[in-house]
């Protein structure tokens, strides 16, 4: 495959940035969308040039460490994470243009590599459980239904990669904060905190200066471990319930 | 700050209040549109004059019209607030952008459709509650009654072809405010069930397009019966 890439190249935050275009050939479509990125870096660094830079980790498609805003949506085209986007998902001759996530809570620290530690400080606000540390507990010791146990889970999945922020037009962080809220809300091992955290959350996703929701539902079509919207409704419960019944004045 | 202005100055808080005024003022077009269908009633605006004047007398009802003129006020500022915050969340945007392919044109553009509709909301006003209020108005006696005839004002206005295309286009922008904020209010309430969602999606589905069309129905009949 020969393509060209229309890839953002940011010195530093300070560095106003802008497009470069770089044409390259010999490209299989079973290599994944980071293999080509290494691929083009490889003869960026043989030809003395500065690599581009982009964020990647496990490169399975679960520690959420991938980014990148391709042809006009997060991850690309396909709903999964751009480690598990392949070439195969492009054609010949294409253009691809890949852009860092934007938002003013990610700022660019370098080309397309965005610092998304806002999501640790909301995480680090509320999103945790109170535990007594000693000896493993017995398996099924707190009886959890199935049901709940799934839909927990099913929160849970979210990786924390800020696709929804990078899709929502209000880049709102809605869906990464309600996954986070709901995934403790459900299980009785959240319940020590469960107001607490709401109202610490949502104030500290505010304070990082993330959008609003519109309910658009853009975040829960570009996420690619589907968290559903029903997150973002069951969120909004546990905020107006907590605000109304918390101690906290 | 007291934990209840800390919280309508939340984001949560904020949407709150989107959603809670504009469910109300989903109400106020049901009532709204069926009270106006009383102009069709060809009685030569009788019935529609006496519901106009009890419509603007009755204590009952000038409440609910101060709630209205408060939703409305509140739904305009609080949307101004939240899309400040919006446009500040990103200050660059994308070079290349397929929202269309994630999201509904409805959706992406609530507050474009609805400056539209506060641009209509505001001749709309002057043209017919105004007059009604403050303006000159010819008056009509029925069983020695004398009431305002706000009918020969309206039926005057709808003459005029620019108002009655204006009128039509602008519940136009109505309906597609509504085919997202009707489902979109209660998601924001946290109404979200899968017993209850398809009957809200349902529900709001019909009522974005019969409310505005009865509406639009309106000004083209009077125009091509008079």
């Amino acid at each position: 495959m020969k393509l060209t890439l229309k890839i953002w190249r940011q010195k530093n935050n300070a560095d106003q940035g802008g497009f470069v275009s770089y044409p390259i050939d010999g490209i299989s479509k079973d290599m994944s969308f980071l293999e080509m990125l290494d691929v083009l870096n490889e003869e960026l660094s043989n030809q003395g040039e500065d690599p581009v830079h982009f964020d990647h980790d496990c490169r399975e498609g679960i520690c959420g460490m991938c980014s990148l805003y391709i042809n006009g949506k997060p991850h690309g085209p396909q709903q999964t994470t751009t480690c598990q986007l392949h070439m195969r998902s492009f054609h010949d001759g294409d253009t691809i243009t890949i852009e860092p996530w934007r938002a003013k809570a990610f700022p660019v620290v370098k080309d397309l590599v965005v610092d998304r530690s806002a999501f640790d400080r909301i995480i680090q606000a509320g999103g945790y459980v109170s535990v007594n540390t000693g000896g493993v507990p017995d398996a099924n010791e707190i009886p959890i239904p199935k049901r709940i146990a799934d839909e927990a889970f099913d929160a849970a999945t979210c990786i924390g990669c800020g696709a929804c922020v990078a899709a929502c037009k209000n880049a709102s962080a809605m869906l990464f904060v309600s996954a986070k809220i709901s995934q403790l809300a459900m299980l009785p091992q959240g319940q020590v905190e469960r107001k607490e955290r709401a109202e610490k959350m949502i104030a500290q996703m505010d304070s990082e200066g993330f959008g609003a929701c519109t309910n658009t539902g853009a975040c829960s079509a570009e996420c690619p471990k589907g968290i559903s919207l029903t997150n973002i409704a069951r969120m909004n419960r546990e905020y107006f319930s907590a605000v109304v019944s918390s101690e906290n004045v | 700050m007291s934990w209840v202005t800390k919280t309508l100055s939340s984001t949560l808080g904020r949407k709150l209040i989107m959603a809670l005024t504009g469910l109300f003022l989903i109400l106020f077009l049901m009532g709204h549109v069926s009270g106006n269908l009383l102009l069709l009633k060809g009685d030569e605006g009788k019935s529609f004059n006496i519901y106009a004047e009890f419509m603007t007398t009755n204590p009952a009802v000038k409440l609910l019209s101060y709630l209205t003129y408060i939703s409305v006020i509140g739904h305009v500022i609080y949307s101004i607030l939240l899309s400040r915050k919006n446009k500040a969340a990103r200050p660059i945007g994308y070079a290349e952008s397929r929202a269309s392919t994630n999201s509904s044109f409805s959706s992406r553009n609530m507050g474009i459709l609805g400056t539209l509709i506060l641009i209509f909301l505001v001749v709309h006003l002057q043209n017919f509650w105004y007059q009604m209020h403050w303006g000159e108005i010819p008056t009509v006696t029925y069983d020695g009654e004398t009431y305002k005839d706000l009918f020969s004002i309206v039926s005057f206005s709808f003459q005029n072809e620019l108002l009655v295309i204006g009128y039509v286009v602008a519940m136009g922008f109505l309906a597609f405010h509504l085919s997202h904020g009707f489902a979109s209010a209660f998601q924001t309430l946290g109404l979200n069930h899968k017993k209850y969602s398809p009957a809200i999606q349902t529900v709001g589905k019909i009522y974005c397009v019969a409310v505005p069309a009865l509406f639009a129905f309106m000004p083209l009949y009077i125009y091509f019966t008079s």
